[in-house]
């Protein structure tokens, strides 16, 4: 497939969302609301449950399924307290020493006047801030499209998952066309020279596993195994190695 | 400007960016920026002192392709932060970005990570952190380590912000109100502490380094 008919594909109606994941990953879900500073985000929905008999915090980009749900949930482009929300879940999870696991589904973080003027970069800036100190694994899954920041300020993790069929990229194909040739049209060559689907991310190591959405089974164990590992390791160990993860690349 | 006559010391002056995507027209960008600029990249780092007092600064400067980050300017910042953070240094931060550097794509986006991260190390072992934001100082940039300092200084009138604006109207469709995303507007919403104008910032960066102790 081109790239840019993933990049479509991503943003498709249909696709699993994240409340999907949810419902078929994680038992016992119990969602919390709310940052505690301005209001509860529903572009994001976060809480706690058990994945294959292991306590873990999850924080979830959820796009909504249909209209209604859509507008709800703001199409998953979150606020700054949405990120804030999740921020908070999250310190929760190194307190309780849970795992957090993410799903990255935006096309972007919302860019509204009511967002810049309550810190939209000041909300992401210190989600990379404060995960890149978690002191609990973290496991993000880039399930749809992984719009620029507001998909990064969530993927702060010690591993980087993304489905086969999903992206993760700096900017929208069609921006990058329009800022670097003026139209909108060159968005599939853009989306090429991007380097946005999973299968390249992973060969630039910039994503550690690329998985399959059809048999959830099997991503249940994976997951499962995965945070097992993680949660083994002592957890110096893991920040320094998160660290060291982040520090090499593209160097 | 900021620094004590003769004391600036450039570290990792010759690194350069590469093309690691071949992303097209990126080599003649880069090319390009360099005549415009006289620089090999979109950031200076070194050590200086300032009234006397030691710090590591960076600046970024705008006529490298809009002060953009990519896996260069990523690198040579966390190198200045870890060097600062080895030696207990304080680090003052000049921004000026459009944001994350599209032509390196994912690489580029990810500096925003590697940085905070390194910021995160420096500020837990209780160093200082001042940033100086300048117009422009938007997007990943801004999202990043432009809004971690321990204290956040602006220009008069300097646009700061995550979004750029022609991208919230398109949004929106709605015109911006005025004074949007501008520095005074932006320590009204409590992000800033303080405007200081150009010919005042070196007096100013004194008074606060002395305050802690430098």
């Amino acid at each position: 497939m081109e790239d840019y008919e993933i990049v479509k594909g991503a943003r498709s109606e249909g696709r699993l969302t994240a409340s999907d994941y949810i419902k078929a990953l994680v038992k016992d879900f119990v969602e919390f609301h709310g940052d505690r500073l301005f209001g509860d985000d529903r572009a994001i929905i976060a809480g706690i449950g058990r994945i294959d008999g292991i306590p873990v915090t999850v924080v979830g980009i959820e796009k909504g399924k249909d209209t209604k749900e859509r507008i709800e949930h703001n199409f998953g482009s979150a606020m700054p307290e949405g990120y804030r929300k999740a921020l908070r879940l999250m310190k929760q999870a190194e307190k309780f020493k849970r795992p957090v696991v993410c799903f990255v589904d935006t096309a972007g973080a919302y860019c509204g006047i009511d967002a810049e003027e309550r810190g939209q970069g000041r909300a992401i800036a210190q989600s990379l801030f404060e995960m890149s100190d978690l002191k609990t694994p973290i496991l993000s899954i880039v399930i749809g499209e992984g719009g620029s920041g507001g998909a990064l300020a969530l993927s702060h993790a010690d591993r980087i998952w993304i489905m086969e069929d999903a992206y993760f990229s700096v900017v929208s194909p069609e921006s990058c066309a329009n800022i670097l040739w003026k139209t909108t049209e060159k968005a599939d060559a853009a989306a090429k020279a991007l380097g946005l689907t999973a299968g390249r991310l992973y060969e630039l190591g910039l994503v550690d596993r690329v998985c399959s959405s059809e048999k959830t089974d099997d991503l249940l164990k994976e997951i499962a195994g995965e945070i097992r590992k993680l949660k083994q390791l002592p957890v110096e160990d893991l920040v320094d190695e998160r660290y060291e993860k982040f520090r090499k690349v593209g160097y | 400007m900021l620094t004590d006559k003769r004391s600036f010391v450039e570290m990792d002056r010759d690194m350069e960016s590469r093309n690691i995507l071949s992303f097209p027209e990126y080599e003649d960008k880069l090319i390009a920026a360099k005549e415009k600029s006289r620089e090999k990249e979109a950031v200076i780092c070194g050590e200086a002192a300032i009234g006397g007092s030691r710090v590591c600064i960076f600046a970024m400067d705008g006529n490298f392709m809009m002060g953009s980050m990519g896996a260069v300017v990523g690198e040579k910042i966390t190198r200045l932060f870890e060097y600062a953070t080895r030696r207990g240094l304080p680090v003052i931060g000049v921004t000026v970005s459009g944001g994350a550097r599209m032509q390196e794509g994912m690489v580029s986006l990810m500096q925003m990570s590697k940085v905070s991260a390194a910021v995160k190390r420096h500020d837990k072992a209780g160093n200082l952190y001042i940033v100086l934001l300048t117009n422009p100082t938007t997007g990943g940039v801004d999202a990043s380590f432009a809004m971690l300092g321990d204290i956040t200084l602006a220009e008069p009138g300097a646009r700061v912000g995550f979004a750029g604006p022609r991208v919230i109207e398109k949004t929106l469709n709605q015109k911006l109100p005025d004074g949007f995303q501008k520095a005074e507007r932006v320590l009204e919403c409590g992000f800033i502490d303080e405007i200081v104008p150009r010919q005042e910032q070196k007096e100013y960066l004194e008074r606060i380094l002395k305050l802690h102790g430098f």
